[in-house]
């Protein structure tokens, strides 16, 4: 676990000196939003076993729901993204309660449909400013004392809070809550003949994995001050897939790294090749479910003689 | 003008034709997706991707080498269905064994590949297709008026599906695919070769969504983008009749074309979203999907 700590110190003292580095607070902005929509993500694909092709109704609907109340209402930012993160714990409730009836392939087909519905909704709905999306949203007061307009004030609280939803993650998947989930994971039947109501557990876990990519959508709303149908559309699901996936699924520090690589590469990629992103993307995606399953966190941990992750954790879903 | 409810016959008409040509392409996609899915357990995520292909496929013949409409139905599926078979051989086979999940992303990322190549190649405007001679115009029955086109495209689906099904349920040939399906490695032992039987029928199956997409390229815009919003709603159709039964997956299809066609009339706002919560519906009154045996 030592090396693990060392690590995880590495990566702090890295991301809290990244405005001196003059990299700039925006881009990593987005680079955190997104590493922790993939870390919500990674909690239900990782440890519960649950591919969700939905999960930018979660990050859009909150993103919306915060950029309308701060913009229409406002609302102070810290009560907007509380909002964003129940609309999208309620979406999750919804959609969970429906695409747990099935596994597999069908749980996946359910959360994509379910998701273009949402897209729908937001597209046509009066208060999502359709196809122009919501421009203009403020940052504002947090809790009327702290003023976010500076991007680096803007930088810290976003950093904080996605240091606290990475050890809250952690701390959810080492509790027995955790512990029951990948017991589902790994051997549904035996949790089943165990006693356990395997539904409660899914449901519980996908209603988590929802909330923290709605917070993580509503952070990306104020930081970047708009909404757009992007943020719901069905590439988005991919993305955090794609992110999961191919920092390696089941790990914690994964999702991350995968963030940072696929934010990474959209940022840069787009100057050197223009258009041919999107098919880059689906090409490293053939690649990852090809040649490395475990992702790239998943690998070096199965070689290297790093605990990066716990071995159990490191098994390809 | 004899109306119902307020809506004028031939309005309700007019959109029920279009709800069943919508509904044709339905069915000629769930149709190739349960058929793959049966034998080889992988969820096509990249069948609207082959049906833009398909559409793609027709187009370029007609502007760089004059194909006409009718050869293009022929070479266009053919063309993409060979596609298909070197596809299964270089990657899916690769997964075989696996989690069917690794199926689906590998898949779905063929699929952003694909329209995220013609996309740049062809740009975001869609291009239209001229409706072939022989089938442009209508006709008036007096009560309301027939385009030809979008009578063929219902009429060649329905004979498609059907004929589908027949192999596949009356002939020798879908015996032994049905014997694959049940226990692929006892077929292998009776000397079938079944891997190629595998590719075929992945060929096959994309093939029947490249069909879909040469039907569909005179009625909407050819773009990279025609598939994909597609597939999704091909997905929900396949989650409300299951993937188990051919004829289910025919008959869903069609019936939630013509369901979308009356929602447009009824109520415009909601008939994106009709099939969607028709299966939000299912799930909650008959989880296995209405023709499912799981």
């Amino acid at each position: 676990m030592r090396a693990t700590a060392i690590l995880y110190a590495l990566a702090v003292l890295f991301a809290l000196c990244v405005p001196l580095l003059g990299i700039y607070p925006v881009f990593m902005m987005q680079l955190l939003c997104f590493a922790m929509f993939a870390c919500a993500y990674n909690l239900l694909l990782g440890f519960g076993r649950m591919l969700s092709f939905g999960h930018a109704a979660f990050f859009g609907a909150a993103a919306y729901a915060t950029g309308w109340l701060v913009s229409a209402h406002a609302w102070g930012p810290g009560l907007a993204v509380l909002a964003g993160v129940a609309t999208a714990g309620a979406l999750g409730l919804v959609i969970g309660s429906l695409a747990i009836r099935r596994q597999g392939i069908y749980f996946a087909m359910i959360t994509l449909a379910l998701a273009q519905l949402v897209y729908f909704v937001c597209l046509e709905a009066p208060f999502t400013g359709g196809e122009n999306g919501l421009q203009g949203v403020p940052r504002g007061r947090l809790f009327g004392l702290l003023s976010l307009r500076s991007d680096l004030v803007m930088y810290y609280l976003v950093l904080a809070v996605f240091v606290a939803v990475f050890v809250f993650i952690r701390r959810v998947v080492h509790s027995p809550f955790g512990q029951v989930l990948k017991a589902i994971r790994d051997n549904e039947s035996r949790a089943v003949s165990l006693g356990y109501e395997i539904n409660r557990y899914k449901l519980l876990a996908f209603v988590l994995s929802a909330s923290l990519a709605g917070l993580a959508g509503s952070l990306k709303a104020l930081v970047f001050g708009f909404v757009t149908l992007t943020d719901v559309q069905q590439s988005t699901s991919g993305e955090a897939v794609l992110m999961t996936l191919l920092g390696g699924t089941g790990t914690f520090f994964g999702p991350v790294a995968g963030a940072a690589i696929v934010v990474t590469l959209q940022e840069y990629l787009s100057d050197l090749v223009g258009g041919w992103v999107t098919a880059i993307i689906g090409a490293v995606f053939v690649v990852c479910v090809l040649a490395f399953r475990r992702g790239i966190i998943g690998e070096l941990a199965a070689r290297l003689p790093l605990r990066l992750a716990r071995p159990a954790a490191a098994q390809p879903p | 003008m004899t109306t119902v409810f307020g809506i004028p016959v031939a309005v309700i008409l007019g959109q029920l034709m279009l709800g069943l040509v919508n509904g044709s392409f339905y069915a000629l996609l769930s149709l190739g997706l349960a058929v793959i899915f049966g034998l080889m357990g992988v969820v096509n995520f990249a069948h609207g991707a082959f049906y833009t292909l398909g559409a793609f496929a027709a187009l370029l013949g007609l502007q760089l080498y004059g194909v006409n409409y009718w050869v293009a139905l022929v070479l266009a599926p053919l063309a993409v269905g060979v596609l298909g078979i070197v596809v299964e051989r270089l990657l899916l086979r690769r997964l075989y064994g696996l989690d069917p999940l690794y199926g689906l992303l590998l898949t779905f990322g063929l699929a952003l590949v694909a329209e995220g190549s013609l996309h740049q190649v062809f740009g975001a405007t869609g291009q239209s297709y001229p409706v072939p001679p022989s089938l442009a115009g209508g006709m008036n029955l007096g009560f309301m008026f027939l385009p030809l086109y979008r009578a063929w495209v219902i009429v060649a689906s329905v004979v498609v599906c059907f004929g589908t099904w027949f192999v596949i349920e009356r002939t020798r040939l879908g015996a032994t695919l049905r014997a694959a399906t049940e226990n692929a490695p006892l077929l292998q032992a009776f000397g079938v070769n079944v891997p190629l039987l595998v590719a075929v029928t992945y060929g096959g199956g994309v093939a029947l969504a490249a069909l879909a997409g040469v039907l569909a390229a005179p009625v909407v815009l050819v773009n990279s983008q025609m598939g994909s919003s597609l597939v999704i709603v091909v997905f929900a159709v396949v989650v409300i009749g299951g993937m188990g039964s051919i004829l289910g997956s025919i008959v869903s299809g069609l019936a939630l074309g013509i369901i979308e066609g009356f929602t447009k009339v009824i109520y415009p706002e909601a008939s994106n979203v009709v099939v969607f919560l028709i299966m939000a519906l299912v799930l909650v009154l008959r989880p296995a999907g209405l023709f499912g045996k799981d």
